[in-house]
C-alpha cells in the first residue's frame, strides 16, 4: 500500500499541555512518527492516554507546546501561517469525530452539513454542481438523497456516522483523523462502514489516521500502529510485527486483554497488566529507539538491549520451524 | 447441565409493544427464556432487536408508552408481568434484581461523593455499620480497578472518567448482593484492559456471591470469554439458544452465521469484512414467515409465508429456523466460520502469554 514511503505527516518531538502555572498538565509528550501517504496509520491506547488530543492538534484545534507538526513538508502548528496556508490545510486535514451524537448540528439539515465545507472553500461553480457533488457523496456512503432534507436525529448511530465521513470526505482531503469510528456501532454497520473507508482509500489513495481501542479492528484495517500510554508512545511497528512481536510491556498488556472470540481459547487466556512501577529510569535513561528496521521502542539501554535478546530467540525460533 | 437445573427467572410467550404517535410497535414478539441458577447468560443480536427492552421487563423499567401484551414473566414464585405499581417493585428492583446500564451519568447522584454512594448501598443492603460500609466500598473500588481507592473516595462524580465512573456504577450494583444481575452493555465505553478486569471480577465475585447474570453486549469476544449460555435476537425474537460452545462452534441459525462471519479477526486484511445485506423488518408491520428471510442467502419459499417453529438441536440448543425441518436441504454453514477454532488457534501468534522476568514486564494476574 505505501510502498513508495512518501512521509505526509510527521509529527516530531510535539508535546500538548493544559493549563498553566502549578495547574500545567502534560498531556502528550516525545511524540514522535511520520505517517506516509495512502496507510492507514493506527493509534491506540487506554482511554485517556491522548489520542484524541494529538488529532485534535494535526487539525490545529488544539495547541501544541512544544514540537513541530510537519504536513507535506510545512510546519502547520505556527501562528506564522498566513490565512492562505491555514485554508489550505484546513482544507486537506478532515477529521471524523468520535462522538457522531455531539459533532453534528441538530438544527442543520444533512444537506446543509455535507455541503458546510463546500460553501465556505467556494468548492462548487453553481448550485447544480454542489447539489450533485452533494448527491454523489451520499449514495457513496450507502444513504439515500431523499436522507439529504432530513435532520441528524431522525437517523440510527450507523446512519450519523456515515454523514460524519460524508462530511470530512467531500472535502477531497489528503489526511482524514478517524477518532474511534466505530465504536458506538453494531457489528454489521461496523463492517460497512469499515468497507467504506477502505474503498475511499484504494479509490483517492487517502491517508488515515485511525484512533481505536478495538485491536481487533485495528489489525484489520492497519498498515502500521503506534501504541500510546499516558501521552508517549511505547512502540511502533507494522501490524503484523507488532502483533507477533510486541516487545514493550504495556503493549503485551494491551494485547492479552483483546478478548478472542473462540470459547475454548477464552478460558485458557492469560491476562498481564502492565506493572510501570517495574522500569527503573532513574540514571539509565529511556529514549524511542528503532529495535529493528521499521520497529520502534521506548526504552532505555537496559531494556534495549533485553529486547534485542527476545528478537534473536524470536527470530531463532522461526528459522527452525522453516 | 444434565440434572434438572433451577430456574430462577422464567418468561413464557412474552411480547411487548410501544405506542408510538398513535401506531403500535411491537419490539418483543413471543419470547420464552430460562434463566438458569448462577449462569452467565449472554444475549446477543443487532441494534433495535429487542435486547434492552426485554431485560427491562424483568425489573418493570419498561417507558410508560411501552406494555407487556401477552405473557408471563415469573421470579421465584412472584409474577413479575402482573406488577404494575413502582410501589410493586420496591424489594425486586435493585435489591433482587439489580441492573448496569451503558450511560454511567444517569445512574450516579452528581452531588454525592463517589464513597458515599456505595456506602450508602452497603449499609442499606448489607445491614454493615458505617465504618465497615466504607472499608467494603473502598475495597469494591480497588477491586473494580480505581487506582488509589482509598484517596478517591471523597471525590464526585465529575472527577472521574467516563470508564471510572462506569466501574463505580458496576460496584454499586455488587453492593446490593442481588440475586439476578443485568449487565446492559457495561463495557462498551471502556478500553480493552479494563474491559477485561471488570469481566474477571464479575466472574469472580458471582462465584463468591452466587448470583445469575444476564450480559448483553454486541461483542462476541466478550461473549465468549463470560457466557455458559447464549441467546440470539432478532427482530424482537429469540432465533437461537444454547450453550457458549454450541454457539460458536455449531451454531444453526442463518442469522448467527451472518453475526458470526462478522468477526473481524476473519476477514484477509486488505480484504472485504463481511456485512450482513440488507436492513432490519420494520417493527410496525406484523412479520410474514421468517423476519430474518430477506437477508438471508438460505431462505426457501416457505420462509417467506410461514414462520418457523423452535427446533430442538439439543437438549441445550434450540433454533427458530426451517432450515432444521427435517424436509429442508441440507445446508452447511458458510466456509469461514468452519473450524473456527482451528483458525483461532493457528491466529495465536503473540507471544504475550509467555511472561518474561524482567523489571519493567507485564504480571501474569491470572
Ligand atoms: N481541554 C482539556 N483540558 C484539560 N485536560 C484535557 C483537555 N482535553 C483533554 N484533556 C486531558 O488530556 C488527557 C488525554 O485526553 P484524550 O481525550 O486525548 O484521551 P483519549 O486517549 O482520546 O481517551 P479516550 O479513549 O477516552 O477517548 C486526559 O487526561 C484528559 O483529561
Ligand atoms: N420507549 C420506546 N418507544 C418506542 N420504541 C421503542 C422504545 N424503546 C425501545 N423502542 C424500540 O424497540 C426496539 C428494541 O429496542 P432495544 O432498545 O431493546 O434494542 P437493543 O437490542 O437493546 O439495541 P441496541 O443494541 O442498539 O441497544 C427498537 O426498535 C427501539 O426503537
Ligand atoms: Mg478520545
Ligand atoms: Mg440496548
Amino acid at each position: 500500500m505505501s510502498s513508495n514511503k512518501d512521509v505526509l505527516l510527521s509529527l516530531k518531538d510535539l508535546e500538548i499541555s493544559f493549563g498553566e502555572g502549578k495547574d500545567k498538565f502534560v498531556a502528550v509528550k516525545d511524540v514522535n512518527f511520520d505517517i506516509y501517504r495512502g496507510e492507514t496509520f493506527a493509534l491506540v491506547g487506554e482511554s485517556g492516554s491522548g489520542k484524541t488530543t494529538i488529532g485534535r492538534s494535526i487539525l490545529g484545534i488544539t495547541p501544541t507546546s512544544k514540537g513541530d507538526i510537519i504536513f507535506n513538508g510545512h510546519k502547520i502548528n505556527s501562528n506564522k501561517l498566513n490565512s492562505e496556508e491555514k485554508r489550505d490545510v484546513s482544507r486537506k486535514i478532515q477529521m471524523i469525530f468520535q462522538d457522531p451524537q455531539a459533532s453534528l448540528n441538530e438544527r442543520a439539515t444533512v444537506d446543509y452539513i455535507i455541503s458546510e465545507g463546500l460553501i465556505n472553500f467556494h468548492l462548487f461553480k453553481n448550485e447544480k454542481d454542489r447539489l450533485d457533488k452533494v448527491t454523489n457523496m451520499i449514495e457513496s456512503v450507502g444513504l439515500l438523497p431523499e436522507h439529504l432534507y432530513r435532520y441528524p436525529h431522525e437517523f440510527s448511530g450507523g446512519q450519523r456516522q456515515r454523514i460524519g465521513i460524508a462530511r470530512a470526505l467531500i472535502m477531497e482531503p489528503e489526511l482524514i483523523v478517524a477518532d474511534e469510528p466505530i465504536s458506538a456501532l453494531d457489528v454489521s454497520i461496523r463492517a460497512q462502514v469499515l468497507n467504506l473507508l477502505k474503498k475511499f482509500q484504494r479509490d483517492d489513495n487517502l491517508t488515515y489516521l485511525f484512533i481505536a481501542h478495538d485491536l481487533s479492528v485495528v489489525r484489520f484495517i492497519s498498515d502500521r500502529i503506534a501504541v500510546i500510554h499516558n501521552g508517549q508512545i511505547l512502540e511502533l511497528a507494522e501490524t503484523e510485527e507488532l502483533f507477533t512481536n510486541p516487545l514493550h510491556p504495556y503493549t503485551k498488556a494491551l494485547l492479552s486483554a483483546v478478548p478472542i472470540p473462540d470459547p475454548e481459547l477464552a478460558r485458557q487466556k492469560k491476562l498481564l497488566v502492565y506493572d510501570m512501577s517495574a522500569h527503573h529510569y532513574e540514571t539509565d535513561k529511556p529514549k524511542f529507539v528503532e529495535i529493528k528496521p521499521g520497529h520502534f521502542v521506548w526504552a532505555n539501554g537496559e531494556e534495549e538491549a533485553y529486547y534485542h535478546d527476545i528478537l534473536q530467540e524470536m527470530h531463532k525460533k522461526e528459522t527452525e520451524q522453516k | 447441565m444434565t440434572e434438572t437445573v433451577k430456574n430462577v427467572l422464567d418468561v413464557k410467550d412474552l411480547s411487548v409493544g410501544f405506542s408510538v404517535r398513535g401506531r403500535e410497535l411491537k419490539a418483543i414478539r413471543n419470547v420464552s427464556l430460562q434463566l438458569h441458577d448462577q449462569e452467565i447468560l449472554a444475549i446477543v443480536g443487532e441494534s433495535g432487536s429487542g435486547k434492552s427492552v426485554l431485560t427491562k421487563t424483568f425489573t418493570g423499567m419498561l417507558e410508560s408508552n411501552g406494555s407487556i401484551t401477552h405473557g408471563t414473566i415469573d421470579y421465584e414464585g412472584k409474577r413479575l408481568s402482573d406488577l404494575k405499581k413502582d410501589k410493586e417493585w420496591i424489594g425486586i428492583r435493585g435489591n433482587e434484581i439489580a441492573t448496569i446500564f451503558q450511560d454511567p451519568m444517569t445512574s450516579l447522584d452528581p452531588i454525592k461523593t463517589i464513597g458515599s454512594q456505595i456506602a450508602e448501598v452497603v449499609v442499606k443492603h448489607q445491614k454493615k455499620s458505617k465504618s465497615e460500609a466504607k472499608k467494603i466500598a473502598i475495597d469494591l473500588m480497588d477491586r473494580t480497578g480505581i487506582p488509589n481507592a482509598a484517596a478517591r473516595y471523597n471525590e464526585y462524580p465529575f472527577e472521574y472518567s467516563g470508564g471510572m465512573r462506569q466501574r463505580i456504577v458496576i460496584a454499586i450494583a455488587l453492593a446490593c448482593h442481588p440475586k439476578v444481575l443485568i449487565c446492559d452493555e457495561p463495557t462498551t465505553a471502556l478500553d480493552v484492559t479494563i474491559q477485561a478486569q471488570i469481566l474477571e471480577l464479575i466472574k469472580e465475585l458471582q462465584k463468591e456471591y452466587k448470583f445469575t447474570t444476564i450480559f448483553i453486549t454486541h461483542d462476541l469476544g466478550v461473549v465468549a470469554s463470560i457466557a455458559d449460555r447464549i441467546a440470539v435476537m432478532y427482530s424482537g425474537e429469540i432465533v437461537e439458544v444454547g450453550t457458549c460452545d454450541e454457539i460458536f462452534y455449531n451454531p444453526r441459525h442463518p442469522y448467527t452465521w451472518s453475526l458470526l462471519s462478522s468477526l473481524p479477526q476473519l476477514a484477509a486484511r486488505g480484504g472485504e469484512l463481511y456485512s450482513i445485506p440488507g436492513t432490519p423488518p420494520s417493527l410496525y408491520k406484523d412479520i410474514k414467515g421468517d423476519a430474518f428471510a430477506p437477508r438471508n442467502p438460505y431462505a426457501m419459499k416457505i420462509d417467506f409465508e410461514e414462520e418457523p417453529p423452535m427446533f430442538k438441536v439439543s437438549d441445550t440448543h434450540y433454533a427458530k429456523t426451517w432450515l432444521l425441518d427435517p424436509r429442508a436441504p441440507k445446508v452447511e454453514k458458510p466456509s469461514l466460520i468452519q473450524d473456527l477454532h482451528k483458525r483461532f488457534l493457528a491466529m495465536q501468534d503473540n507471544p504475550s502469554t509467555l511472561d518474561f522476568e524482567m523489571g519493567g514486564d507485564a504480571v501474569v494476574l491470572k
